[in-house]
C-alpha cells in the first residue's frame, strides 16, 4: 500500500512535513508560508481573527478541549489593556504515550512560527515563548534557526509589515519535570520558579506570566491557526467530513505492541478501530488487545468493544475516558494490568511536585499497594484502599489536575479488571485492623 | 559548647575549599539570556544548564554566584536547581544515559533494556559507573512512542534499542 500523498486542503498540519531536511523560509513560503501572517496583519483586525477562530469551533489539542477563541476572548484587549501580554506555546510534550507536537516541531518548524505570529496578533501580544522540554534538543534547533529567518525577513520585530505591531519570540527550554505541562505550573517554571500549579482563578489570561494576560496553547492547536485564516472557518469546520460536531483534522497515533506505530493526521472523530485496524495493522501477530488508553497515561483504560467509538472530545468522554491527546496507547493480553498501572502510577508519584498533600503522599501509597498485589502480597482490604484513592485523589481535592489524571487508568482498571486485582491478595492475607 | 563552635564551617571557608567563579563567557551568556524576559529570574533554569554543559553538573558554589548575576537569593536558585530533574546537583559521568521508563516503552521492552545497561555497566538507576564514564538514569516519556524502547545519552536520543545492542551503543562513548 503506497502512502497516499498529502494535501494541503485536507492534512494541512502535516502536508509540508520533512523530517530530514525542513522547508527552509523560502521554499516554506513557495508553499503558502507566512500567507496568513500577511493576511491577518494587512487585512484583519485582531478581534477579527479571534471571531474566525471562534468561528471554526477549535478546540485545545493539548489534551482538555477548551474552545480556543473562547480561551482568547477573556483577553483585555485595546487602549485600556496592559502593554505587556504574552502568548506561551505549551511544547513540554511529556503525556506519557504522546509524540505528535516533537513530529510538527521538527517537521515543519515555520508552521510553528507561524502560528505563533498569528496567535500573539490576536491577543495583542508583545511576546511569545515556546516552552519546549529540555530533551527535544533538534526542535530547539530547527525552531531557533527558523526563528532567525523570521526575524530576518521582518515576520517579527519592530512594525511588522507596517502593521505598527512589535512582537518577537523566544524559544525557551525547560530541564524536565511532567508537572510543567500544567497551565499554570508552566508559567512559574517560565518565571524561574520551582513548577508548582497556582490556583485559579485569576485565570492565565487576566493575570499569567509576571502578573500580564497571558495565553497558553498547546503546538497543535496553534498549528491549526494558519489554516484556519487562509481558507476559512467553514472549511475547518467540513475538514472532520462529518464523523464528529468537532472541526478539524486531529494528530492520531499508535504506540505499544501494533503492527506499525506512527502518527497519521486523519479527520477529527475518526473510530479508533480505523486508527487501530487501518493505520496500525491492528496487534501484533499472537497479540490481542486487552485494553488502550485514548490519549495518554492520564485517560481512563477503554476496552476493544469501545474500538468503533468517534475519537472526540464529547465520545470519549460519554465513554467514561477523555481523548486527551489523541494518541492511542495498545496494551496487549500478554500483560498484566496491575503492571501497567502500577508503571503509570509510578510515574505520577515521581512527577507530583509535592505542593498539595494528597497528591505528594497519596501516589506514593498508591504505587506501593500496587506493588504488594503485582508480588501477589496484597492484604485484604487493599483494592478497597484503592478505591478510596480514586475518590480522594479525584477532581476537586487538589490544587492541579496531576492528581485527578493520575487516578483515571487505576479508576478505570479497576472497574474492568477487578478479578486481577483481587489475585494479587495474598493467600494468606493478615485482615486490616478496622 | 566550645567543640561544637569549632566544628562550625563558615561560608567564606567553603568558598576556600571550594571557590568557585564564573567564566566572562558563562557571565555572558546567562546576562544575553536576561534580555528575554521581563525579570531576570527567568534566566535561572538557563543560567544552570550553561553551568553544567562546562561541568557536567552544577557544583556548589555555582548556585551563589548564579544568585548573584541574576539578583536572586542562592536559595532560590537551589530550590529550582533541585525541583528539575536534568538539572544535577551531584556529579555525573562523563556520559548521561536516561532510559525511558514511560507506559509505551514499558510495553515495548523497558524492564529488558534496563536491565542490559545495569549488567553492562554494573550500576543500577541513579548511580555512576566507577571509572566515572556512565551515569544511568530514568526519564519520564520523551515524546517518541511509537519507536520505543526510547532512550538517550547526552543529547543523542536513540529508537528501537533492542537488550542485544546495548554494548554495541556504549561503545559510541567513551
Amino acid at each position: 500500500m503506497s502512502a497516499p500523498t498529502l494535501t494541503g486542503d485536507k492534512q494541512p498540519l502535516t502536508y509540508r512535513i520533512n523530517l530530514a531536511q525542513p522547508l527552509d523560509l523560502k521554499s516554506y513560503e513557495a508553499q503558502d508560508g507566512y500567507a496568513a501572517v500577511r493576511k491577518a496583519l494587512k487585512d484583519l483586525t485582531p478581534a477579527d481573527v479571534t471571531k474566525t477562530v471562534k468561528e471554526s469551533n477549535l478546540r485545545g489539542r493539548g489534551g482538555a478541549g477548551f474552545p480556543t477563541g473562547v480561551k482568547w476572548g477573556l483577553v483585555p484587549m485595546g487602549a485600556d489593556a496592559p502593554k505587556n501580554k504574552y502568548l506561551v506555546c505549551n511544547a513540554d510534550e511529556m503525556e506519557p504515550g504522546t509524540f505528535k507536537d516533537r513530529l510538527l516541531m521538527e517537521g515543519v518548524p515555520h508552521q510553528m512560527i507561524e502560528s505563533m505570529i498569528v496567535g500573539g496578533y490576536a491577543i495583542q501580544a508583545n511576546r511569545g515563548y515556546i516552552f519546549l522540554r529540555g530533551e527535544y534538543i533538534l526542535a530547539a534547533e530547527r525552531l531557533n534557526k527558523a526563528l532567525a529567518e523570521a526575524r530576518a525577513a521582518g515576520y517579527l520585530g519592530k512594525n511588522i509589515l507596517g502593521s505598527g505591531w512589535n512582537y518577537d519570540v523566544f524559544v525557551h527550554t525547560g530541564a524536565g519535570r511532567y508537572i510543567c505541562g500544567e497551565e499554570t505550573a508552566l508559567i512559574n517554571s517560565l518565571e524561574g520558579r520551582r513548577a508548582n500549579p497556582r490556583s485559579k482563578p485569576p485565570f492565565p489570561q487576566i493575570a499569567g506570566l509576571w502578573g500580564k494576560p497571558t495565553v497558553v496553547n498547546n503546538v497543535e492547536t496553534l498549528c491549526n491557526l494558519p489554516h484556519i485564516l487562509t481558507r476559512g472557518a467553514e472549511w475547518f469546520l467540513g475538514l472532520s467530513q462529518g464523523k464528529s460536531k468537532d472541526a478539524g483534522t486531529k494528530l492520531y497515533g499508535i504506540s505499544g505492541r501494533a503492527k506499525r506505530t506512527g502518527v497519521w493526521e486523519l479527520p477529527m472523530g475518526t473510530t479508533a478501530r480505523e486508527i487501530l485496524e487501518e493505520r496500525g495493522g491492528g496487534m501484533k501477530d499472537g497479540l490481542n488487545l486487552k485494553c488502550w488508553l485514548p490519549g495518554g497515561a492520564s485517560t481512563d483504560f477503554l476496552m476493544p468493544s469501545h474500538l468503533d467509538l468517534a475519537m472526540d472530545y464529547d465520545t470519549i468522554a460519554k465513554a467514561g475516558s477523555r481523548m486527551g491527546t489523541g494518541l492511542l496507547t495498545v496494551v496487549d493480553d500478554k500483560q498484566n494490568i496491575i503492571s501497567v498501572v502500577r508503571n503509570l502510577e509510578d510515574f505520577f508519584a515521581r512527577e507530583s511536585c509535592g505542593w498539595c498533600t494528597p497528591c505528594r503522599d497519596g501516589l506514593p501509597w498508591t504505587y506501593k499497594l500496587l506493588c504488594a498485589l503485582e508480588a501477589g502480597n496484597g492484604c485484604t482490604g487493599d483494592i478497597e484502599q484503592l478505591e478510596q484513592m480514586t475518590r480522594f485523589l479525584g477532581p476537586g481535592k487538589t490544587y492541579c489536575a496531576h492528581a485527578p489524571g493520575a487516578m483515571e487508568p487505576l479508576q478505570s482498571a479497576l472497574k474492568y479488571f477487578r478479578s486481577e486485582f483481587e489475585a494479587g491478595i495474598a493467600k494468606s492475607a493478615p485482615q486490616v485492623a478496622a | 559548647m566550645s567543640t561544637a563552635n569549632q566544628t562550625i564551617i563558615k561560608l567564606a571557608d567553603l568558598q576556600k575549599i571550594a571557590p568557585f567563579a564564573l567564566s566572562d563567557e558563562e557571565r555572558h551568556a546567562i546576562e544575553h539570556e536576561m534580555t528575554h524576559y521581563e525579570d531576570a529570574r527567568a534566566a535561572v533554569i538557563e543560567a544552570l544548564k550553561i553551568v553544567q554543559k562546562n561541568y557536567g553538573w552544577v557544583p556548589d558554589g555555582a548556585i551563589a554566584e548564579i544568585g548573584k548575576v541574576l539578583g536572586i537569593p542562592a536559595t532560590d536558585v537551589e530550590g529550582v536547581a533541585t525541583f528539575y530533574n536534568l538539572i544535577f546537583r551531584r556529579p555525573v559521568g562523563r556520559h548521561v544515559i536516561k532510559v525511558c521508563d514511560s507506559i509505551s516503552c514499558f510495553l515495548t521492552g523497558y524492564d529488558e533494556v534496563k536491565a542490559a545497561f545495569s549488567k553492562t555497566l554494573g550500576v543500577g538507576l541513579g548511580e555512576t559507573t566507577k571509572d566515572g564514564r556512565f551515569t544511568l538514569l530514568p526519564i519520564c516519556c520523551l515524546g517518541a512512542c511509537d519507536k520505543g524502547p526510547v532512550l538517550m545519552i547526552d543529547d543523542d536520543t536513540h529508537f528501537d534499542v533492542a537488550p542485544d545492542q546495548v554494548g554495541k551503543l556504549l561503545e559510541q562513548y567513551r
